[in-house]
């Protein structure tokens, strides 16, 4: 009696998990809840677009002049009438050639790698006081301006779903997708780790005069 | 006249009164002891007077604080938590560090919505209440974006606790495991990826993979117990732990599975990382084992010589904590210091240690060590990688120059 319990009750908990598990790995729509998305619904929401291959654009196309009276309108007051950025709004022109210096610029022109991006982006998320307000065809066209502002494309482009995917930006091949971390290692010295007299100081945050306060009320200092 | 009746007289009359009203009460710092303080002597407040309590009103400069200068505007930007002020491994929600991209949008739960589709079997249209209704799970995480410290990429700029570590905060976050939506709707054979985007304004949106997804993402509601904060995403949120705060998108609203990854502006354009040869990162999500002194800092002064605590945080997005050894020499020697428990993986976990300071000027400085082996490198360990000019992930040694007057400074050694 007594052994055959112990036996028997192994076995009965391989079974309960066993049972378990093929609860645990969840047919679809086992709970239930909430309510089938239907195409529709998605269609509604789904404005996501793949940098690499533009897999997302919608129909609709913008020449580079539509895209320039969107621009002025729309976009100028922040970014500069040539993207060149109003006070520390974002540059969106210039940089060409800049990523290895001492104080580079990356932008649409110099940095990014995808074109299929500038439409998700501007879509998605501005103009900045009324984002995704756009339709696709201005859209289209404020991609079209700001490319050929960057001198990425010629004046007469014509931006759509299929032409957007085939603009080759300067700095496509220049990002490594995997993240090659840990790139430091060494060993945690406890003691006599450098000599102390090559401790030096080489740069110090007294008197640069760029730290807010931190006590009383919200600081609201400009930069010199 | 009762002491309670004069002030209320003192606060009714006119300035100069008032002011001869203050010199009448007893400074409480002089008298006491023996004397009781009015507080000891007199009513307070009732319950419910603060329905949803408050700090101190001589807390009143224990807030999250902004750089003006740094950003164009304060839609987009973000704000620091006070560090120097906080005691434990959990942040107080009000305090939590904010970084939005289109503001802080105030959204109506009851119209807030979740779409889960793309390569699955069942898409899916999920009302907060039924988010609600699926097993849920409480974790202890940090957040830190991984700009934190990026204004000292250069050189020690912030002289400040706040301001050059301040983008991490940590919390406990109830919520649903991803895992189990996911496999609610049915993951397809084909799918990778997922897109994971925001209802802000921004439409905040990134890739991860799925593999991150189904390991110990988390769509989470509430934080330190209620419902989460409008500035950190209300009502529906997501935490992705150990990885950068960009990831963890806020006012979650849709999910969808694909192949590929999307290449989002805020994969590219940001939060890539610029190396000094001209090729930059991307998909650099892990946020390196870190950790900083909070005790001394800028903010905090010694206050003459004599036995002190030394006091930190520290923390990894690569599991736990291991060891932490503090430094008072600038690196020469170090000394390991205690760990506080609770020691969780990828949350905040608080060191201390002991040191009787001298009075003469000392360099201190902390150095994490992570489960995986891995030591927190110096800043020119870091240079000598990437150069300075890769904004994201310094997680480096901070020093801290203490004066013989007692004074701190952020500074960086040679
Ligand atoms: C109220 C000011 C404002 C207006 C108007 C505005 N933007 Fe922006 N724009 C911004 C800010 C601020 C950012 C940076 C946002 C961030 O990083 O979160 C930005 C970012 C961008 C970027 C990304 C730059 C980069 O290199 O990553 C593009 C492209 C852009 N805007 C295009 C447009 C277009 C096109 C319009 C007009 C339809 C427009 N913007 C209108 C403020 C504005």
């Amino acid at each position: 009696m007594y052994s055959s319990r112990k036996i028997c009750l192994p076995i009965i908990a391989i079974l309960l998990a066993c049972a378990a598990n093929l609860a645990g790995a969840a047919e679809p729509g086992s709970f239930g809840y909430g309510s089938v998305a239907t195409p529709a619904q998605i269609a509604g929401w789904d404005i996501d677009v793949r940098g690499e291959d533009g897999t997302g654009l919608p129909p609709g196309n913008g020449t580079v002049d539509r895209g320039a009276e969107v621009y002025a309108e729309q976009c100028a007051a922040c970014h500069g009438t040539f993207g060149e950025g109003e006070g520390r709004f974002p540059k969106l022109v210039g940089g060409v050639g800049s990523l290895r210096d001492e104080r580079p610029e990356p932008t649409v022109g110099s940095y990014w790698p995808f074109a299929p991006t500038l439409w998700d982006y501007i879509n998605r998320a501005m103009p900045m006081q009324a984002p995704h307000t756009l339709s696709a065809d201005d859209v289209y066209a404020l991609t079209a301006y700001i490319l050929n502002l960057n001198d990425l494309v010629p004046h007469e482009f014509v931006a759509d779903r299929n032409s957007l995917p085939k603009v080759k930006m300067r700095n496509r091949d220049n990002f490594i997708w995997t993240d090659p971390r840990p790139d430091t290692m060494t060993k945690p010295c406890m003691n006599d780790c450098v000599n102390a007299a090559d401790v030096r100081i080489s740069s110090t945050a007294e008197g640069r005069n760029l730290t807010p306060r931190t006590t009383g009320p919200l600081d609201t200092m400009q930069q010199k | 006249m009762g002491r309670r009746r004069f002030l209320g007289l003192g606060a009714a009359l006119t300035g100069s009164l008032a002011v001869g009203g203050k010199q009448a009460i007893a400074d409480p710092a002089q008298e006491s002891p023996p004397a009781d303080a009015p507080w000891s002597q007199s009513i307070g407040a009732g319950v419910v007077d603060r329905p949803y309590g408050r700090p101190a009103d001589t807390e009143a400069s224990v807030i999250r604080r902004n750089v003006p200068w740094l950003t164009a505007s304060a839609e987009s930007s973000v704000s620091f938590s006070p560090l120097q002020d906080l005691h434990g491994i959990i942040t107080p929600n009000g305090l939590f560090f904010e970084r939005h991209h289109a503001g802080r949008p105030d959204i109506d739960p009851a119209q807030h919505k979740l779409m889960i589709h793309g390569l699955v079997e069942r898409p899916l249209l999920l009302t907060m209440k039924d988010i609600m209704r699926f097993p849920s799970v409480s974790r202890i995480h940090f957040i830190e974006c991984p700009a934190n410290g990026g204004m000292n990429w250069r050189a020690a700029q912030m002289n400040s606790l706040q301001f050059s570590h301040g983008m991490v905060s940590c919390a406990e976050w109830t919520g649903v495991k991803l895992s189990t939506l996911l496999e609610e709707v049915g993951i397809k054979k084909q799918a990778k990826w997922a897109m994971v985007e925001g209802a802000d304004g921004a439409h905040m949106n990134r890739s991860l993979p799925l593999d991150k997804c189904l390991d110990d993402c988390l769509v989470v509601y509430a934080q330190n117990g209620e419902a989460l904060r409008p500035e950190q995403g209300y009502p529906l949120r997501l935490v992705v732990p150990g990885w950068e705060g960009n990831v963890n998108i806020k006012w979650l609203r849709r999910i969808k599975l694909g192949e590929k990854p999307w290449h989002t502006r805020e994969e590219t354009s940001k939060y890539t990382d610029l190396m000094p040869d001209g090729t930059s990162r991307g998909f650099t999500w892990l946020i390196d084992a870190k950790s900083v002194v909070t005790f001394p800092c800028p903010e905090k002064p010694l206050d003459g010589p004599g036995l002190y605590e030394i006091r930190g945080l520290a923390w990894t997005g690569n599991g736990k904590v291991k060891r932490v050894d503090v430094s008072m020499d600038g690196g020469v020697n170090w000394q390991t210091a205690r760990l506080h428990e609770p020691v969780l993986s990828k949350a905040l976990t608080k060191f201390t240690l002991p040191w009787r300071w001298d009075g003469r000027p000392a360099l201190v400085a902390s150095r994490v060590i992570d489960e995986n082996g891995y030591v927190q490198p110096t800043i020119a360990q870091l240079r000598a990688q990437r150069g300075s000019n890769s904004v994201y992930h310094n997680n480096s040694i901070q020093t801290w120059q203490v004066k013989s007057d007692g004074s701190v400074f952020n500074v960086q050694l040679a």
